[in-house]
């Protein structure tokens, strides 16, 4: 039985008596986000639930997922902060739809701002209940005990968490406006707390969805039709099914191969004969022809002088390090999978729903998983396995090769950005319109102070399969609106970052700006060949600028050096956030200067590594980091918006350095 | 066909095609899943492994290749129960986030000290760049590489 559908009572029961505190607290943003999408509303109420076991040991089930970002260990060290307990007696339960709570998924930097309060509003209530247990039991005030390092201590009196939880059946509902500490009082969190579970990584410990396996498992593959809408219209598999140990299953155009062995697997696959009917599919060359689609004719920004421009940006994949995969059990009752997503409860659905399962016959378990970046949304592998684990009576296990990841996985779409502005001689903006085809929305605001403004976003027929990435589309949104920006100060003849830093009133923007330019020694001393340049910019609640020299080798732009500077609120562990903002400007990198999908006849033809370059060490400069921490303000969160800034920096610098204006992604020099 | 692997200093009896890709018996034969699938072609290092000492892709090394010599893997890294010094250095300096590359990282980064035990930057570089990190974490690898080559076995 599912978690979510046990009682109270009965969980408890389960987790072994105890102190069980359920936080009440629904996601409002993502419950908004998933009606916009047109999803049901969030069923639950609950957002996460902590048990105190009578060993002392402290438990915290929560439905958000690891996927290198670090919220193990900042919910982690939420929980600790409100306990007052250390690191070591807290251990997080992620992403299993049978103990855990309902949740949306890992996305859109929800984690800090919506999961941390509520588990620490859970944690704050379990070390009340504690107190209270402890005061019943000394017979002292309440007031003369204290809650810190694991126990209840006052007047002659102290018992361990473990020894107060003994033999209680207690259970607590929290309601949304239990205190919490204040950050100045922080012990916890704000501060550089080690990965979680860091030492099982570097050991090769650590069990991957890839790396699980079960007695009795098959491997599998899927016979992939050539190109992307083909049909079967025969199939031959005797010679395949005639391979020792080779099961296969047959679905209409699902066809797979499990054996005991990947090589026997892929050898079967490669023994079937399947003729397929392929459809007439668009290729590159009519990319941004069919996004451009229905000319949204917005008017034109008026004023002093005026200036219009057209960006583009290609398809991206999001190349995770560990491809989709997925491992299912089918005990002629209920369907385990363990899969790496962002999305473990929808995930659990479309394994329902593709089986012919209900919900609750369904349990999707997600290890820590090898990255996402918003890739990892859906659950292709996990439905794949369960679908052939279910004809077999085996467990199964798939792993998409690098090929079917680029091929079969969703891309951040590639999209069309027009821009008019207007601006006084002197340098004021006085008119904005910014109109985005296909890339999406995300950060298409201006956060310059402008008015009368527009922005739009159109969408179009995508040629290919599209979906979530790192920030979505704010990185393209800001790469057209901050490189338009260092043309119109270009066009004025004024300095970039004072031209910015008189259209700005947002106080924070204008901190992480003047931060970088500081720290960067804008405008910086550029070599002959080199060039600097700078961009800012904001989205989710966070802050962000980045400043990139570059030097020109042939027709090759070069990172010589970056700075970023980076305000996300109340800083919760300055180590681990530094880590996601380095790490998103270097995976920014890729998107600015390398990456892009190429694709005819329903193929992609960058199917592989060595067709499709991602950042490498000698890819990157020095980079300088610098954290604003506003302690006075909410935290959110950072794994998305740190790479908005670093492909227009470097396409303003490569302008520096040669006068050619680059207004498409990735930044190719003619 | 039974072929004898020397692995972390163990021998092991593998049934298989002399061709078969020495990734995939390590992690479905043997066990040993510390060694990763990333890209099947020799470009992005997390399958990286150490044969008599050096940095290889073991996707792309074929059992025969492997036959006779000494086969090390994050597994086998440890002496003594303790960490080797690059493993220490990169908890100590945070050098991971996923996590999905380190074991690659790792190795590949034993194998240059142990031929150089303090490479410039610029060595570093050329030595690591087979081995991709898609969260971005290299600074903090080269942090770690540089400790470790502080902090010699």
């Amino acid at each position: 039985m599912s978690a979510t559908t046990l009682t109270r009572r009965q969980m408890l029961k389960t987790l072994g008596g105890g102190i069980l505190v359920l936080a009440v607290a629904p996601d409002a943003i993502a419950a908004a986000w998933a009606q916009r999408r047109g999803g049901p509303p969030v069923p639950q109420e609950i957002g996460a639930w902590l048990h105190i076991a009578d060993n002392g040991h402290v438990t915290v089930f929560t439905g958000k997922v690891e996927v290198g970002q670090n919220a193990r260990t900042s919910i982690t060290q939420a929980a600790c902060e409100e306990l007052r307990v250390s690191p070591e007696s807290v251990k997080v339960v992620m992403g299993d739809t049978d103990l855990v709570p309902y949740d949306m998924g890992t996305f859109g930097s929800r984690t800090t701002p919506t999961m941390l309060p509520q588990v620490r509003k859970a944690a704050a209530a379990a070390r009340e209940l504690l107190v209270d247990v402890a005061a019943k039991k000394s017979g002292l005030d309440r007031a003369s005990l204290q809650a810190h390092d694991g126990r209840v201590a006052g007047p002659n009196f102290s018992a361990t968490y473990g020894e107060l939880a003994k033999g209680q059946s207690l259970d607590k509902t929290i309601s949304n406006d239990i205190a919490l500490t204040p950050t100045d009082a922080w012990k916890e969190m704000g501060m550089p707390l080690p990965k979680v579970a860091a030492e099982e990584i570097v050991t090769g410990k650590h069990q991957y969805a890839s790396d699980i396996s079960r007695p009795g498992m098959l491997h599998a593959k899927v016979l992939r039709p050539p190109s992307f809408g083909a049909t079967l219209t025969s199939l031959d598999t005797k010679a395949a099914e005639a391979m020792a140990g080779v099961r296969i299953v047959h679905d209409g155009d699902f066809v797979a191969a499990a054996a005991p062995t990947e090589r026997a697997a892929r050898a079967a696959i490669e023994a079937i004969k399947a003729e397929w009917k392929e459809t007439k599919q668009p290729g590159h060359a009519d990319l941004f022809t069919l996004l451009r689609g229905v000319d949204a004719a917005t008017p034109a920004a008026t004023g002093e002088k005026t200036l219009q421009g057209t960006y583009r940006c290609e398809f991206i994949a999001h190349v995770p390090l560990e491809p989709r995969a997925a491992l299912a059990e089918w005990d002629g009752k209920r369907m385990t999978v363990y899969t790496g997503t962002q999305r473990p409860f929808a995930v659990r659905d479309e394994v329902a729903a593709a089986t012919g399962l209900t919900a609750k016959e369904v349990r999707v378990i997600v290890p820590d998983t090898g990255s996402g970046y918003g890739g990892k949304h859906t659950g292709d592998t996990a439905v794949e396995a369960a679908r052939i684990a279910k004809a077999t009576g085996k467990p199964v296990k798939i792993v998409w090769t690098r090929p079917e990841e680029f091929t079969w996985a969703y891309l951040r779409p590639a999209g069309i950005v027009e821009i008019t502005s207007a601006v006084s001689a002197a340098g004021r903006l006085q008119g904005w319109t910014h109109d985005n085809y296909n890339s999406g929305p995300a950060a298409i605001d201006t956060p310059y102070a402008v008015e009368p403004k527009h922005a739009q976003f159109h969408e179009a027929d995508s040629p290919l399969r599209q979906g979530s990435y790192r920030s979505l589309a704010a990185c393209f949104n800001n790469f057209a609106r901050e490189t338009h920006m260092d043309e119109l100060a270009h066009m004025l003849g004024q300095d970039p970052v004072q031209f910015r830093l008189a259209n700005i009133e947002n106080p924070r923007l204008k901190n992480v700006l003047t931060a970088a330019a500081e720290k960067f020694g804008w405008p910086g001393k550029a070599p002959t060949g080199h060039g600097c340049g700078i961009a800012c910019g904001t989205e989710k609640g966070s802050y962000v600028a980045t400043a990139a020299e570059v030097a020109i080798e042939g027709n090759e732009a070069k990172l010589v050096r970056a700075v970023i500077a980076y305000e996300c609120g109340a800083i919760v562990n300055p180590e681990l956030l530094k880590n996601q903002v380095v790490g998103a400007l270097i995976m920014g990198i890729g998107g600015a200067l390398f990456e892009e999908i190429d694709f005819d006849h329903g193929r992609i033809l960058t199917d592989r590594l060595s067709k499709y370059r991602v950042p490498r060490y000698a890819d990157i400069p020095p980079i300088d980091c610098i954290l604003l921490d506003r302690k006075d303000l909410p935290s959110v969160g950072a794994g998305e918006t740190p790479i908005i800034g670093i492909a227009p920096a470097v396409g303003n610098a490569i302008f520096a350095a040669t006068g050619v204006r680059l207004q498409a992604l990735p930044l190719k020099l003619p | 066909m039974d072929i004898t692997l020397d692995v972390n200093g163990v021998k092991r009896h593998v049934a298989a095609d002399p061709e078969t890709s020495l990734l995939e018996v390590l992690r479905d034969d043997l066990g040993l899943t510390g060694a990763k699938y990333g890209c099947g072609e020799s470009e992005c290092g997390a399958c990286t492994i150490l044969l008599d000492g050096e940095n290889i892709h073991s996707c792309v090394t074929s059992l025969s290749e492997a036959q006779g010599k000494k086969i090390v893997t994050i597994e086998g890294l440890p002496k003594n129960g303790k960490l080797d010094p690059v493993q220490q250095a990169f908890l100590d300096e945070g050098a991971m986030q996923c996590g999905y590359c380190v074991a690659g990282m790792i190795l590949a980064a034993r194998a240059l000290l142990d031929k150089n035990p303090h490479p410039s930057d610029a060595e570093i570089f050329e030595h690591m760049n087979g081995n991709i990190c898609r969260c971005g974490g290299y600074p903090r690898m080269i942090a770690a590489i540089k400790r470790a080559a502080g902090n010699p076995k």
